[in-house]
């Protein structure tokens, strides 16, 4: 029961890798460049809800909301200040303004929150059977296989989300101008579409996504300090290349196989070598497949 | 008079493109900008789309300036451009190309716009389905004109539709230009098959080194010994 057990919390964590990663892919599907910053914004995230729900009392449903808000309006205000102005800049450009936005989020938290961990409250949890004790997980099979709330909550979130962007990038308008963008942004002004615009959305969105993934992960692993956001930043960056830069179904395929890698690498082999076990996976993975696994290589005809 | 341009400049970095040009459309005409490869055709046609800027001079359409204008919202006043090498959306299918083509339109108006491209073009109903990159290229020029037919146009500018097409494609992309003009839009080409451009258009300019050198009616330049000897292959 172990292997199911280790299999459920990789599948839990790869969900949270997803999300960060879908932020990744959208905004280099349509902007073609690396937002470093993203994992920041996830922190951003986790913070506006802690201080929402621990200092303010307020429902943790309105803590979420509210930490979507303002990193929405936080990726759109980095793209607008950061990116914008160096939209015909070259692309090492972009990248070190991005890296550069990534430590100005980091110290600006260090500055407003300081370096004291936050515990992250918990909100999956109910009332247990005596009244005296929170029960955080369904138990099965004689308690052999445990399935905590936040396990289920995160894994059903990304489903939603996974299915909501698709539908929308499929089937709505500005889903579809989002597609254009990213193929052919002159050809896309002619259609009549603001690219400019379109690019905030995207960063929006991506923005968005971040914070409720801040909120999963600092469910997950409760501890919340300014660096919280980096690293599970890089593994989603890692994960959206797996997968296939600028591909949806990329994005959810490299988050959930690199949480499962990432899990059975710190249960079967070290858990100090499982990060070294994760990229070894990626490099083997870009040598035989360069676009990722669902990434495309775009046949043009002339 | 439906656009009118006058005295562009146009740069790439230091590369003085586009010197001083300075052309007319009247409405109903098809009107044809001829000239070698690097002559500056394309350069022209982007900067009035919106894509690249002018450093002088202005473009106006319908009576209003547009030169300041940003490239999406000019296709909404009727000037729509169909880019040299067709720049399909490949990844998506042939009606998403052709939404797009509507997107400054009101929902209520695509699906006739789009009835009546298909019934233009019925090659692309039949792959209406299919990803627009899957294509062969006469398709795939269709698919752009259609594409921008969606936008209902008054003034449709063509950038080498005739470009790597075989010669029966090339008759039935010009076929097709012929019937748009007839059916009341205004056709702005450019083309470097000067022969069939000159063959349909009402009037023409001759663009050398980003310079108009010559211009009248289609059959005057046809006859006009300087074009003969430098397009039409003697």
């Amino acid at each position: 029961m172990s292997f199911l057990n280790f299999v459920i919390s990789g599948i839990s964590l790869g969900s949270i890798y997803a999300i960060i990663a879908l932020g990744y892919t959208m905004v280099y599907g349509i902007a073609k460049m690396l937002n470093f910053a993203h994992g920041d914004v996830i922190m951003v995230g986790a913070y506006v809800c802690f201080f929402a729900v621990s200092k303010y009392n307020l429902p943790p449903l309105v803590g979420v909301l509210l930490a979507v808000v303002i990193c929405t309006l936080l990726g759109m205000t980095i793209e607008k200040l950061a990116y914008k102005p160096l939209r015909s800049a070259t692309s090492l450009a972009v990248l070190i303004t991005a890296i550069g936005v990534s430590y100005f989020l980091q110290n600006a938290a260090l500055l407003l929150w300081t370096s004291n961990p936050k515990i992250f409250p918990s909100f999956f949890k109910r009332a247990g059977a005596d009244a005296t004790q929170a029960v955080n997980g369904v138990s099965l099979f004689g308690g052999q296989l445990r399935i905590s709330y936040v396990t289920v909550v995160t894994i059903a979130v990304c489903l939603v989300i996974m299915v909501a962007l698709t539908l929308f990038t499929s089937r709505t308008k500005m889903g579809k101008a989002m597609r254009a963008c990213s193929e052919d942004k002159d050809a896309a002004r002619l259609m009549g579409i603001n690219v400019d615009s379109t690019i905030s959305l995207t960063f929006a969105i991506g923005s968005g996504l971040a914070a409720i993934a801040g909120v999963l992960l600092c469910s997950a692993y409760p501890t919340l300090v300014p660096t919280t956001g980096s690293m599970p930043g890089i593994k989603a960056f890692t994960a959206a290349v797996f997968g296939g830069i600028g591909s949806i179904p990329g994005a959810l395929l490299g988050g959930i196989l690199l949480g499962v890698i990432e899990i059975f690498a710190k249960a079967y082999i070290s858990t100090q070598m499982s990060d070294a076990v994760v990229f070894a996976v990626l490099i083997i993975v870009l040598l035989v497949k360069p676009a990722g696994l669902l990434g495309r290589k775009i046949h043009e005809k002339v | 008079m439906l656009l009118a341009v006058n005295n562009i400049n146009v740069y790439y970095g230091a590369i003085h493109a586009i010197k001083g040009i300075s052309f007319q459309v009247d409405e109903g005409e098809v009107v044809t900008l001829i000239g070698a490869n690097g002559a500056g055709k394309t350069t022209t046609l982007d900067t009035v789309a919106g894509l690249l800027r002018s450093k002088t001079g202005e473009i106006s359409f319908q009576g209003q300036r547009i030169d300041h204008l940003p490239a999406h919202t000019i296709v909404k006043r009727g000037l729509a451009l169909v880019p040299e090498g067709r720049r399909v959306f490949a990844q998506m299918t042939v009606e998403e190309n052709l939404e797009m083509g509507a997107f400054t339109r009101d929902k209520g108006d695509v699906a006739p716009a789009l009835e009546r491209v298909y019934e233009l073009f019925p090659r692309l109903k039949e792959r209406r389905r299919q990803v627009a990159g899957t294509l062969s290229g006469g398709e795939q020029q269709m698919l752009a004109m259609g594409r921008s037919l969606m936008s209902a146009p008054r003034l449709m500018m063509l950038d080498e539709p005739s470009m790597g097409l075989a010669p029966i494609l090339v008759e039935q992309v010009f076929d097709i230009i012929a019937s748009l003009h007839k059916a009341g839009t205004t056709i702005l080409l450019v083309e470097q098959n000067a022969q069939m451009a000159l063959s349909i258009a009402d009037r023409a300019y001759v663009l050398e080194n980003g310079q108009i050198t010559l211009s009248g009616t289609g059959e005057e330049l046809s006859r006009s010994e300087q074009v003969r000897k430098a397009y039409l292959g003697g």
